[in-house]
């Protein structure tokens, strides 16, 4: 039995290797001339084209412009969604009314129904409102989380309700004790929510792809498709836009991870 | 399970808790000693609630259940703008006779088949090794295996557009290290659809994996210490122990993967634009092309509803077959 660990953790190096070395070559190639990106070998180590590569997306996709629309996106987004879910979920898990079930079962059983079901009609709908290659498009129908509720709720069933009920005897009202109590205790899995939430607004592509249609308007996933769709596709660009998209995911990820993954057991085991 | 309903009772005074019309005339007496009582009165306990839930309403009206109903209407007619027509069946007729929509579906459900199993399995073997305590520095491995799901679909897949090249590939560069011929990956229709099984199984099994290990360390020592003073060995412990704890998990894991494939879009679009010769269309990407490149909304959405259809279907048989009566 001695012998397992050791055995055990070189696996799991392996599959450490296996997942993480992509990266570690996106990022090499994401600093190297167009031409050497497809070298035989390839290169693993940092070439010296890192500013090159990121004027040339300057100018073909607008960077700077690029990045700001994502993350005005992601952030709003955000924001949004979250207070939608803990509001919702305030209410299913600590209120009684009618409707409720009802209501809650109709939201989850979305979950099931493909996206790409309500693809068209929203489609339709943002063209009659004229919004359309707008912000808005982009951002709104992502307010309304049915997993992002389901989170919230749970989280905060485990609240205790005496709690809640202490502090409306010393005469807080209702709002008040959704802000001074509910969301500072339950912090960390509000963070959880966030990241999930920003980490789905960040990455988006089909409908991003379907409601933006300027370039000065494109999200950074759509604008690196569009990249790679050229014919003249500058390899070592497309890659380095890739690089950039993972960033600050990643970094943010780093920070936040035991909220991260305390976040993602919440909705897994809790039931 | 939180507290019982009667528990948070009284709070909520009168039991009526029904009409939302009238807040201000249910002011109970306990309230009548605040120092502005008339300005809370619009949150009662009766009618904060249905405040809270409202903006989830509003949303879930205008973007899930006004689509899914319109989604529908549409799939019943053919045409463009004002020019649409109500055509009952029709697209779905055209669709049971569209071979395309068959080599989607075809390709879609091989996809299914054996990526989730192989996913779901890798996933549990590497959640088994992150629980183990024997093994050393275990946080950075966790950190390692579940950084591939924070990138998104478009970064991955045009990573990978690269790494599965035929010439200059890392890929198969690595496996000449081992003396493999250069693979066709993405150009032949067989490795194409390796290729998209490779990618989907590298950006998901981490995820699914901490998932995993989350169930695994939900599960009590006491069952395997019981189980060990009964004589049962590792795989006896696996199988009535370990298994039976996480179905919970496995379940939403699996009705969760299955959903995802069969509206797999993304990496396919990025790495092979459904090609070659189709191998790598998907029902969704099929979809999408109708609707968005031709603009056969009523297709598209026909498309859409039997998609819907096939995943709830699948998605009950699941929860029929490993849910658990409680």
């Amino acid at each position: 039995m001695k012998t397992r660990g050791p055995l055990l953790t070189l696996l799991l190096a392996g599959a450490f290797g296996l997942c993480v070395g992509p990266f570690y070559w996106l990022a090499m190639a994401a600093t190297q001339d167009d031409k050497d990106v497809f070298s035989w070998p390839p290169k693993l180590l940092p070439g010296g084209h890192l500013m090159d590569n990121l004027q040339g997306l300057q100018e073909s996709i607008g960077l700077t412009r690029v990045l700001l629309n994502t993350i005005l996106v992601a952030g709003l987004q955000t924001v949004g969604a979250v207070v939608v879910s803990v509001l919702a979920g305030y209410a299913f898990a600590k209120f009684d009314f009618r409707g409720r079930n009802l209501f809650f079962v109709l939201l989850l059983s979305t979950l099931v129904i493909p996206d790409t079901v309500m693809l068209i009609p929203i489609f339709q709908m943002m063209m009659d409102l004229g919004l359309i290659d707008s912000y808005e498009s982009v951002i709104l129908p992502g307010l309304v989380t049915p997993f992002g509720i389901f989170l919230m709720r749970q989280a905060l069933r485990s609240m205790p309700d005496e709690l809640l009920d202490a502090a409306r005897v010393d005469g807080a009202g209702e709002l008040r004790v959704l802000w001074k109590i509910v969301i500072p205790v339950n912090r960390p899995i509000i963070a959880a929510l966030a990241l999930f939430v920003f980490l789905g607004g960040w990455n988006q592509f089909v409908w991003p792809l379907i409601a933006l249609r300027s370039p000065e308007m494109y999200t950074l996933p759509v604008a690196t498709a569009t990249l790679q769709g050229l014919s003249t596709t500058n390899y070592a660009q497309v890659l380095l836009a890739s690089a950039i998209a993972a960033i600050p995911v990643m970094a943010l990820f780093l920070v936040l991870q035991r909220q991260f993954i305390s976040g993602l057991l919440a909705g897994a085991t809790k039931e | 399970m939180s507290l019982a309903p009667s528990e948070r009772a009284p709070a909520s005074g009168t039991a009526t808790a029904t009409a939302t019309g009238t807040p201000a005339g249910r002011g109970t007496p306990r309230r009548t000693d605040r120092a502005r009582p008339g300005r809370r009165r619009l949150l009662t306990r009766e009618s904060v609630p249905y405040l809270l839930i409202m903006p989830a309403v509003l949303g879930f009206a205008i973007f899930k259940a006004y689509p899914i109903a319109a989604s529908f209407w549409i799939s019943l007619t053919t045409g463009n703008g004002d020019a649409r027509q109500f055509t009952g069946l029709a697209n779905y007729r055209r669709l049971l006779d569209d071979p395309l929509f068959w080599t989607a579906l075809k390709n879609t459900a091989l996809i299914l088949v054996v990526q989730v199993p192989l996913m779901l399995g890798l996933a549990l073997l590497v959640a088994l090794g992150l629980n183990s305590t024997k093994v050393w520095l275990r946080p950075l491995w966790r950190l390692g295996v579940f950084v591939p799901s924070l990138t998104g679909l478009v970064a991955a897949g045009v990573m990978f557009s690269v790494i599965l090249n035929r010439d200059a590939g890392l890929l198969n560069w690595v496996l000449s290290l081992f003396g493999v011929d250069r693979v066709n990956w993405l150009g032949s229709t067989f490795w194409a659809r390796v290729g998209v099984v490779l990618v989907i199984t590298w950006h998901y099994t981490g995820y699914n994996a901490v998932m995993y290990l989350a169930g695994l360390q939900g599960i009590p020592k006491e069952l395997y210490e019981a189980a060990m003073v009964d004589g049962a060995g590792p795989i006896r412990r696996f199988v009535s122990i370990t298994l039976p704890q996480l179905r919970p998990i496995l379940l939403l894991t699996v009705v969760l993967s299955t959903i995802g494939t069969l509206q797999l879009f993304d990496e396919p679009y990025v790495l092979t634009g459904g090609g070659p010769d189709n191998a790598t269309l998907t029902v969704t990407m099929y979809l999408y092309n109708n609707g968005f490149k031709y603009f056969d909304f009523g297709y598209a959405s026909a498309l859409a509803y039997a998609l819907a259809l096939i995943v709830s279907v699948l998605g009950i048989l699941q929860v029929r077959l490993m849910g658990e009566r409680r």
